[in-house]
């Protein structure tokens, strides 16, 4: 009884669940400060965790006492772990933020976040394919809601968009998840591994392109790239930065499950061509970053390219796993450095009134800790050290090379150039001495704090890859 | 952590901490500031006098830290370390009285100080760095620390300045970065080492290797300035006087000529450079470099540009000798690397004083200034004899080191380039003395910031720096073959690597 009940696991179902539940009965005021302590305890939570497996290898959790077959399994392996680490890590700062975001009309957000908070730990501790069906459909439905807050109707134009693709992408993994139970009669990854012969069945090989076409048009690899700039260029600044940090990362992550652990004779077939649309994405996304004068555009087109770079690891995976590494730094690193360069805009849009690059001249001076966030965050997109995205370029590249594969190495270099080409065009424009006649409101401190310790702690992360390293090394295949 | 790991760390962070408190503090402390700034500097060159002596009586000093299973950051402050740093902590020191007098009542002075501090303590990685990941890791975090340097002024110029300069550096710093892992990918993680570890892979790899060392030699010939990356170098002139002192004497064209050093001296080893046909490309690059930057500054009216192009063809005599094969070329580049900072530093303090008291920025304005500003002008003819080479300067110094090295090399057309140069640099350098000693002055100077008072022809903390700075390209010169002199030192690091 008692082990059970002080596990980590379902707790960091459970607490979001309640939070959520408590912020949409006591309004926002009391809700956000309810939801900061409960995102506190989430973190130590997800910590205590991470000791664990560090220490003992996976965990599982029983839900009920009812095993496999019937019941519902959470497991934790190094990887979630990391994801879970990751989720929490962004939502604390970003809860602070957003309470001083939302200062009067805060409507719906922290019911939603919570929710969303809820269905990504559960994704990440999911140990069978419908549970991840069920965790995948509540959080997008929850993001959908989210990027609709605000209410105006270049919002809800793009929240339904995005609802559009994403109910088309559920639906075609479920119809995966469904073949696969026709043949194997089970959906748990564990139990179904074993099964994956050398010479699968058609049904198979449709099962595995439904899910995977579901997972990446979530994901918004390019072409599927199209939803996510309006959706995440014009959503609340804190929506944005759950959406681009976590909630694409999420089905990335599947993505690598499913390729890891359910189709890896499948996945060597398609590798080649995931890494060439992750090029596309880099260079596509970044060019388009570099054309826009709309600065939150412009982030959220560096999500698209930046995402680019999670599908590179696929032509590389084998045999050294080096490459694995890379895409989950990647992953983290970009998680926390988008956080924070969507909460820095957020600063700036609010502090100079205007939302293009132009009006940003002056921002160097009249708010400058913000622009410092903004400029690590874009240290660790471009991949310079000491960052963690430097780490993961490092691993990509290393990888690259070992495999002979010159043109990988290109991609990954070029794209981190475009990347400094595009966060400079801020920062020169910042740097420019302001007009005259422009004000600058005042921020609240806590938003500048809270954008800064996320972009610190994505460079500071690049000096931690040891036990990064060791982490997710427990239960990798 | 042991004393001596404990070192290297305290030298990083001697300018590192107080930079960080410095961008925290409101634009009106000035005197914190200048505290700071003073603290952080004598901190350091008390550590830095604290690392020379243990060094010289064979103490190593060293930190490590892993950042990834098999990725090492490295710190070791070894005799060549030591050259570096040394010149850049006593340039630092003189450079922040400057930049206080210089940026007096200028607007963004916690800023330009908190990157200016960044950028010393990425000076001083670069200097330790044990290995290539650590060179690389502070070789960017330089080209970050100075971007905000060089566009300091927010101006037009000075955004095109510092985008042209980013693109520049940021490109080198991907050359670099693909060199360097690949050479992991060949050898696994290796620490600079006398006399290289490359030569264990053999000749099998020579192809391999060739390409390695281009992409190594082209990422941190960048900063150096190598014809034809050196289009940066002119560009960055727009950034304040300090800024510029700093780029050219101190930190980021020293930075890619120390990458040289390290690359040819601790990652091939010269010997293995000199077998895999290596060295005498580099030598022709650098002497194309020379003659190229002096034809250039030849018709440049605009002082600071002329200076700019001078830097160019001065910084690669380093990168010459250190391609030039034996000792002798050896000690000749190095020494080269302390005397063109003292010089050269001092030369860009004169052009500050030009323009802050008398609004001179072209060497067509500067008639008379020598009898308007005795002692800048003195300083400033000082430095320039001392690039042309004249006897008992520290620039006639290093030209007979290299001369000789080049001779010992059998190289001798070297000596026919170096010869050239000096003739291009007496040809750019006296026009300047001529006008400022010998023409009279006009009747209004272009700008008069600063009025004469008496004897006292600039601000105090103007006339200090360039001063002592050009004492030194003298005492340098006379006392050469002292003990402590730099090229006392420049030997002590020239027999390591020779005489194993």
């Amino acid at each position: 009884m008692t082990d059970a009940f002080l596990d980590p696991l379902p707790w960091l179902i459970v607490l979001p669940l309640a939070w959520a539940a408590m912020a949409f009965l006591m309004g926002a005021g009391r809700g956000a400060r309810l939801a900061i302590v409960a995102l506190a305890m989430q973190l130590f939570l997800a910590l205590i965790l991470a000791t664990q497996v560090l220490e003992s290898g996976p965990v599982t959790h029983v839900v009920g006492g009812w095993g496999a077959p019937l019941g519902i399994d959470l497991l934790a392996d190094g990887l979630s772990v990391a994801m879970l680490l990751l989720t929490q890590a962004v939502a604390l700062p970003l809860a602070v933020y957003a309470q001083a975001y939302f200062s009067r009309e805060a409507g719906q957000f922290w019911p939603l976040a919570g929710f969303l908070l809820a269905a990504l730990n559960a994704l990440f501790l999911s140990a069978d394919l419908f549970n991840l069906y069920v965790t995948l459909e509540l959080l997008s439905l929850a993001a959908v809601g989210l990027v609709a807050l605000g209410g105006k109707p270049a919002q809800v134009a793009a929240a339904l968009r995005y609802l559009l693709v994403s109910l088309t992408a559920s639906g075609a993994y479920l119809m995966g998840v469904a073949l696969i139970y026709g043949v194997y009669g089970t959906v748990s990854i564990a139990t179904l591994a074993p099964l994956m012969g050398s010479a699968p069945p058609m049904a198979l090989w449709l099962s595995a392109g439904l899910m995977l076409t579901g997972l990446l048009a979530k994901t918004a690899l390019f072409p599927f790239h199209f939803w996510l700039p309006p959706a995440h260029g014009g959503a609340a600044a804190p929506v944005s930065a759950l959406l681009s940090a976590l909630v694409v990362k999420a089905s990335f992550y599947l993505v690598l499950r499913l390729a890891l652990d359910v189709f890896p004779n499948l996945t060597a077939l398609v590798a080649p061509g995931l890494g060439l649309l992750g090029a596309a994405a880099i260079l596509y996304g970044s060019w388009r970053a570099l054309r826009t004068h709309h600065i939150k555009r412009l982030v959220a087109w560096s999500t698209v390219a930046q995402l680019g770079y999670l599908f590179l690891v696929f032509p590389l995976l084998a045999p050294d796993g080096l490459a694995l590494q890379a895409g989950v730094v990647q992953a983290i690193a970009h998680g926390l450095a988008k956080a924070a360069m969507f909460a820095a805009v957020g600063v700036l849009m609010l502090a100079t009134g205007r939302d293009t690059l132009e009006g940003l001249a002056g921002v160097a001076h009249r708010v400058p800790l913000t622009l410092f966030a903004f400029g690590l965050a874009g240290v660790t997109l471009m991949g310079l050290p000491p960052s963690a995205g430097f780490l993961a370029k490092w691993l990509l590249i290393d990888a690259a090379l070992s495999h002979g594969q010159w043109g990988w190495v290109a991609v990954v270099i070029g794209g981190g150039l475009l990347a400094a080409a595009y966060v400079f065009k801020v920062l020169r424009q910042a740097f420019l001495l302001a007009p005259e006649d422009s004000r600058f409101q005042p921020v609240p401190r806590s938003m500048e704090w809270a954008a800064f310790v996320l972009a610190a702690a994505s460079v500071v992360l690049g000096l931690r890859g040891v036990e990064l390293m060791a982490l997710l090394a427990q239960g990798a295949p | 952590m042991t004393l001596n790991e404990a070192l290297p760390l305290a030298v990083l962070a001697s300018s590192l901490l107080p930079g960080l408190v410095i961008f925290a503090l409101p634009e009106h402390w000035v005197g914190t500031r200048t505290t700071l700034n003073l603290f952080g500097a004598f901190a350091k060159l008390a550590l830095v006098g604290l690392l020379l002596a243990g060094v010289s009586a064979g103490e190593n000093y060293g930190f490590r830290h892993e950042v990834l299973p098999g990725l090492e950051l490295v710190f070791k402050a070894d005799a060549l370390a030591l050259l570096f740093m040394t010149l850049s902590t006593v340039l630092w020191l003189f450079t922040t009285l400057y930049a206080i007098g210089y940026l007096e009542g200028a607007p963004h002075r916690s800023r330009f100080f908190g990157f200016f501090s960044l950028c010393v303590t990425a000076t001083m990685g670069i200097a330790m760095a044990g290995n290539l990941f650590t060179f690389f890791v502070f070789y960017e975090l330089l080209t970050l620390a100075t971007f905000p340097l060089v566009v300091h002024r927010g101006t037009p110029q000075a955004m095109k300045g510092g985008t042209v300069y980013l693109a520049y550096t940021l490109g080198g710093g991907a050359l670099l970065l693909t060199g360097i892992v690949w050479l992991y990918g060949l050898t696994g993680a290796a620490d600079f080492a006398h006399g290289g570890y490359l030569a264990v892979l053999g000749s099998e790899k020579a192809g391999q290797l060739q390409w390695v060392f281009f992409l190594l030699i082209a990422g941190v010939g960048v900063k150096t300035a190598l014809v034809p990356l050196h289009g940066w170098l002119p560009q960055a002139m727009v950034a304040p006087a300090p800024v510029s002192a700093l780029l050219h004497a101190v930190a980021v064209v020293k930075a890619g000529a120390f990458g040289v050093v390290r690359i040819v001296y601790e990652v091939y080893g010269v010997e293995f450079a000199q077998s895999l046909d290596l060295l005498a490309p580099l030598a022709v690059a650098a002497a194309i470099t020379i003659v190229w930057g002096s034809f250039r500054a030849l018709f440049q009216d605009d002082l600071k540009k002329r200076l700019a192009y001078s830097t160019v063809s001065q910084v690669s005599y380093i990168v010459l000798g250190v391609a030039l094969f034996g000792p002798i070329g050896t000690i000749g580049g190095l020494v080269h690397l302390v005397h063109q900072g003292i010089m050269k530093i001092t030369l860009f303090f004169c052009a500050g004083n030009y323009a802050e008291a008398l609004g001179i920025h072209k060497v067509s304005e500067i008639n008379g200034a020598g009898r308007r500003m005795p002692l800048t002008t003195a300083a400033f003819t000082i430095a320039a004899l001392g690039m042309m080479g004249v006897p008992l300067t520290a620039g006639a110094v290093s030209k007979a080191w290299l001369m000789d090295g080049a001779r010992a090399a059998d190289m001798g057309w070297v000596t026919g380039v170096l010869w050239t140069s000096s003739v291009f640099n007496a040809a750019y350098f006296l026009p300047i003395l001529w006008r400022a000693w010998m023409r009279p002055a006009p009747a209004v100077w272009p700008e008069e910031h600063i009025p004469a008072k008496g004897r006292r022809e600039t601000a105090w903390l103007l006339l200090l720096p360039p001063l002592i700075t050009a004492a030194a390209v003298l005492v340098a010169g006379v006392f050469a073959e002292a003990g402590w002199s730099p090229l006392s030192w420049a030997e002590l690091i020239a027999g390591r690597e020779y005489l194993r």
